[in-house]
């Protein structure tokens, strides 16, 4: 096992530039009752415009806790965490919400789309809080569902779903896009669509894009390639020459 | 319209069941308050109004004679503002559509100008004109029972002599609002009509010239009452003065306050009952709404919606349940209300008595719905708001369930593995259970009080106007006359028997109280009238000494064998003690009784009565009616039986509508609950009662084990809910408790049937409309779902 603390120390002025997130000793602790889980045993890690990074790594292993984490939906028990000028290693709900609403798109495994909303007006949920959005209807074709705009989640299928998620994660024009598994509940040619979606979105709105996945076939998208393990990062990669969702071999 | 405001809709629709049933019982509610409010502002507004511009007086004196000029010493009293004097008698009427003779009450008006006080609104003709002596006002309760208009005549017996009357106009009076006469029990419009005559033709019948008998004083604004009263009985003690007495103890007001009051704990107890179960059900269904949209949330805040933003949209939803319940209510309470309204005009009697809706009052049936509602649901929204996103997002940690306390105690071999389920369940949101089976014992309870008045006040008019009047008919003399009258009277024609009384007008006080009313001297073995308390027990005069009312003796403080002064408004006016011997348990009026020769001894007179009481063949009693109608020194005749009859039909309709009312409230809560329980049981054991499904449990077997849990909590709930009843009718005759009635706590076995009966089938109705619902879900794409 490697020491994560001097293996794999990024340069704190990459090639990208000023890197937009970082995190330093970052560890996470649950508590249980009498039980305490350690989800991340300190972890440095530094995200840099633009770039498109995968976390790979075991179930169990804290790549959903340092995501969340990294998007203001929880705080490291200990380390800070920045972005840009954003403190989110503080436990303040207000920031924190801040933070999320300015800049801050998720994707989950389980699409969590609101059931009593149509595909459009689950994305005009976050468009109409947001700053900059672009309008719904282009946040759909951007994932290519101009045509089930009016549908409800209920009568979509899982791929079809999961483009909404983006959609919607999207479409208030994000500095980040965080996506936890979210190939996790589809077959793999729905699931090629989706990556496919995810890297365009990187591609074309320059937005830094993290993409958890054990499916280390995805990783082949990657700009970087971060592994983790019991809570810590015990490999990292970069790749030369990223190959585009269609070309990965399942 | 913002996206999270349809969902708002949405998510309504989705539950609509839940939601009409919650909005229904927040509507019951604000029914209820709109109703009794906005008729209790209706009829205070109306009466104050009234009092005011008919200038109704706040001291009345009844005298036997005194001088006019009397008159100038009174108005010198500090405090009092006007005085007014009048001729007032009783006379009997003869009317044609009645055998019995009738009450008529003589009010002199003055000749010239308008009477000072107690003004008379002309509802129909014309006003009394100076010189014509045969020419009367009708009040309009007497000549609507009558079907009298202007024009028609009517024959008065006045001192003994025949005297045919002409009605020129139809009038209302502020005095007789409520129009009883004073000491009746019953209101009774065909038998008691009060007329006004001019000043100088009464003064003439009745040898009054010059001379009054009654008077009625207006105050300055914040004159002291009782020392006006207690000067004005100084200075008119010489003349006869039954004494002075306010507003409080003028007959008319005091039922008009006695309904006030009513109306006010009305307002209060039944919203409250309606607006806790409404407040309980919010709390379930919201509780469970946010519990299965946990992830929904967690989304929203991880896109940045804030907590504000998360409650507001919940609390919207409540928003939403309210304005509609609120509206409804209003709507229903308003046309409970003008029917009311429309009751109450046959016992109160206002120039006009509009039923208006007042926006304050509408709007605070709205805040206290609104309070109640998010009072509910604000627990569970905040903690939803509360949650950490991150972790909403984790799968909810599987139920934690163990076996119930019975199972435990080693009882399971007794019951099915379904039984198991429903106990379980049960055990494990205890006080969710327990609360259910509250609001399910609630609405027995509402059953019980909904049916217990009927029962209770037909036993109060029962023992009171059978068991204890037994007499057909009461005579009152004008004047204390000697015992053996009593002989004349009983051989009269059809006369079976006969027990005279003397009733004698006195203040009692004890300590700093004091109760202006009237002693009863009844015979020691009576055998027409009796006292009877509220156990049906007949009780005997002692020898010495008074009996009183259980209420009476509250207002004087008073208790078995204290000594009360007693002053006597009467003859020579004696100040005596009399020791309290009694304190009984009666239904009507504040008492006071004595044995008749001990009210003689008190009074220092012979073997003197006031009035007798008479059973009477009922074949002979037109002969009857026909002697008495025209005996010299009889005053008033008291028919009892047709008062009774007329009294019971109107309360009768009063309390059936009431009691529609309430069966109609009981079923809605029973519903609300029953069906938002079902439904939430339902949402919660979706997956496990699919998997039931799944392994081949039938609908039907599905169905039990989710309606058993209720038909557990109903059953287990009726019980309390007759105790609650209980207590509830219990609290209604606490508020019922008042000088002019007192309702007793009497409930009929058929009372907790009715209530039982109707509470299973309200619970089985609604339940069968979930089975139809549960029938219709495809349980088994639950399964398909993520948890
Ligand atoms: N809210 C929580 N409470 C308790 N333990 C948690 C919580 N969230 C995560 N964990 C634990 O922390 C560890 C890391 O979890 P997670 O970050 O979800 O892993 P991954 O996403 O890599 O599968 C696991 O052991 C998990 O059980
Ligand atoms: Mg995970």
């Amino acid at each position: 096992m490697i020491d994560s603390s001097t293996a794999i120390l990024p340069a704190l002025d990459g090639p990208r530039g000023q890197a937009v997130f970082q995190a330093r000793g970052i560890t996470k602790v649950y508590r249980m009752g009498e039980v305490e889980v350690q989800a991340l045993r300190g972890v440095d890690l530094d995200l840099f415009p633009s770039e498109f990074v995968v976390l790979l790594g075991p179930s169990g292993s804290g790549k959903s806790t340092l995501l969340n984490i990294l998007g203001g939906l929880d705080v490291p028990t200990s380390g800070t965490v920045r972005y840009q000028n954003h403190d989110l290693s503080a436990e303040n709900d207000a920031l924190l919400t801040r933070y999320r609403r300015q800049h801050v798109g998720f994707v989950f495994q389980f699409y969590n789309l609101i059931p009593s909303l149509t595909a459009r007006e689950n994305v005009a949920l976050i468009t109409e809080i947001a700053a900059n959005p672009m309008p719904p209807e282009e946040a759909l074709a951007l994932v290519g569902l101009s045509e089930r705009m009016n549908h409800f989640p209920s009568q979509m299928s899982g791929g079809e779903q999961q483009r909404v998620a983006i959609a919607r994660a999207i479409a208030k024009r994000p500095d980040v896009l965080l996506c936890d598994e979210p190939t996790g509940a589809l077959d793999v040619t729905t699931g090629i669509v989706v990556l496919d979606v995810i890297a365009r979105v990187n591609r074309e709105l320059g937005t830094t894009t993290v993409v958890i996945t054990h499916n280390a076939v995805i990783a082949g998208m990657a700009d970087r390639v971060i592994t983790l393990s019991d809570g810590r990062i015990v490999a990292q990669k970069s790749n030369a020459a990223k190959r585009s969702a269609r070309e990965l071999v399942w | 319209m913002s996206v999270l405001d349809r969902k708002v809709l949405r998510d309504l629709w989705q539950m609509r069941g839940q939601a009409l049933a919650i909005a229904l019982v927040m509507a019951c509610g604000v029914a209820a308050f709109v109703m009794s409010l906005s008729m209790l502002h209706a009829l205070e507004n109306t009466q104050e109004r009234y009092y005011e511009d008919y200038q109704f007086p706040h001291i009345f004196v009844h005298l036997k004679r005194a001088p006019r000029t009397l008159l100038e010493r009174l108005v010198t009293v500090p405090g009092v503002s006007q005085a007014q004097a009048r001729i007032v008698e009783d006379v009997t009427l003869d009317m044609p559509a009645l055998a019995e003779p009738a009450v008529g009450r003589l009010i002199s008006l003055p000749e010239h100008g308008e009477a000072r006080m107690n003004r008379l609104y002309l509802r129909r003709g014309r006003w009394l004109e100076p010189g014509r002596s045969e020419e009367v006002l009708a009040n309009e309760a007497f000549a609507e029972a009558h079907g009298l208009h202007p024009g028609d005549s009517l024959v008065a017996i006045i001192n003994g002599r025949r005297q045919q009357l002409r009605i020129v106009g139809v009038v209302l009076s502020p005095e007789y609002i409520y129009q009883i006469r004073p000491g009746d029990m019953l209101p009774d419009a065909k038998r008691f009509g009060v007329l006004w005559m001019n000043e100088t033709d009464l003064a003439a019948a009745f040898d009054m010239e010059g001379a009054f008998n009654d008077l009625t004083l207006r105050l300055m604004p914040g004159a002291p009452e009782p020392e006006v009263i207690r000067r004005i009985d100084r200075l008119t003690a010489d003349y006869g003065s039954l004494g002075a007495y306010g507003r409080t103890d003028q007959t008319s007001n005091l039922f008009i306050s006695n309904e006030l009051r009513q109306l006010r704990s009305m307002a209060l107890i039944v919203p409250i009952i309606f607006l806790a179960v409404a407040a309980f059900l919010m709390n379930i269904v919201i509780t469970r709404l946010i519990g299965t949209q946990r992830e929904q949330i967690a989304t929203l805040k991880a896109f940045g919606y804030s907590r504000v933003e998360i409650g507001w949209h919940y609390l919207k939803m409540v928003l939403v349940l309210v304005v509609l319940g609120s509206v409804l209510g209003t709507a229903v309470g308003t046309w409970m209300g003008a029917g009311m309204t429309a009751l109450y005009t046959r016992f109160f009697h206002f120039p006009v008595l509009r039923y208006r809706l007042d926006p304050p009052v509408i709007g605070l049936g709205f805040l206290a719905c609104a309070a109640s509602a998010v009072g509910g649901a604000l627990g569970a929204v905040r903690r939803a708001v509360r949650q950490p996103p991150a972790e909403a997002m984790r799968p909810e940690p599987p139920q934690s369930f163990r076996p119930t306390v019975i199972e435990r105690l080693g009882f399971e071999r007794f019951f099915s593995p379904a039984l198991r389920m429903i106990l379980r369940q049960m055990e494990r949101r205890p006080l969710r259970a327990l609360l259910s089976a509250l609001v399910i014992a609630l609405a027995t309870a509402i059953l019980v009080v909904g049916d217990f008045v009927g029962g209770s006040v037909q036993y109060a008019l029962d023992t009171y106007f059978h068991l204890a009047q037994r007499q057909d008919v009461t005579v009152l003399f004008g004047e204390p006359s000697e015992g053996r009258v009593v002989y004349d009277l009983g051989h009269l024609p059809g006369v079976r028997s006969c027990e005279s009384f003397r009733n004698v007008p006195a203040r009692l006080h004890f300590g700093p109280r004091s109760r202006r009313l009237v002693i009863q001297g009844v015979e020691r073995q009576g055998e027409l009238n009796r006292l009877i308390d509220f156990h049906q027990q007949p009780l005997v005069v002692p020898a010495q000494g008074l009996v009183l009312s259980r209420k009476l003796a509250e207002l004087l403080d008073a208790h078995v064998g204290d000594a009360l002064t007693v002053e006597v408004l009467e003859g020579l006016r004696p100040v005596r003690e009399v020791l309290v011997v009694g304190v009984m348990e009666d239904f009507f009026g504040t008492n006071a009784y004595m044995e008749r020769t001990a009210l003689n001894r008190l009074m220092r007179e012979g073997p003197l009565v006031s009035g007798a009481y008479l059973a009477v063949d009922s074949a002979r009693l037109t002969e009857l009616y026909d002697k008495l109608k025209h005996c010299p020194g009889v005053a008033v005749v008291v028919v009892k039986e047709a008062a009774l009859k007329s009294f019971e039909d109107t309360i009768a309709e009063n309390l059936l509508i009431i009691k529609s009312f309430m069966v109609v409230f009981a079923c809605i809560i029973a519903f609300g609950v029953v069906y938002n329980s079902v439904r939430i049981t339902l949402a919660e054991r979706a997956r496990e009662l699919a998997t039931l499904r799944v392994i081949g449990f039938t609908r039907a077997e599905v169905s039990r084990i989710l309606l058993g849990e209720l038909a557990v909590l109903t059953v287990l709930a009726i019980p309390g809910g007759l105790w609650l009843g209980h207590a509830l009718a219990e609290l209604d005759t606490l508020v019922n408790d008042t000088e002019l009635f007192r309702l007793p706590l009497w409930i009929e076995p058929s009372t907790y049937g009715f209530a039982v009966v109707v509470t299973l089938s309200a619970a089985l109705v609604s339940g069968l409309i979930v089975r139809r619902q549960i029938d219709r879900l495809d349980l088994v794409s639950v399964l398909k779902t993520k948890e």
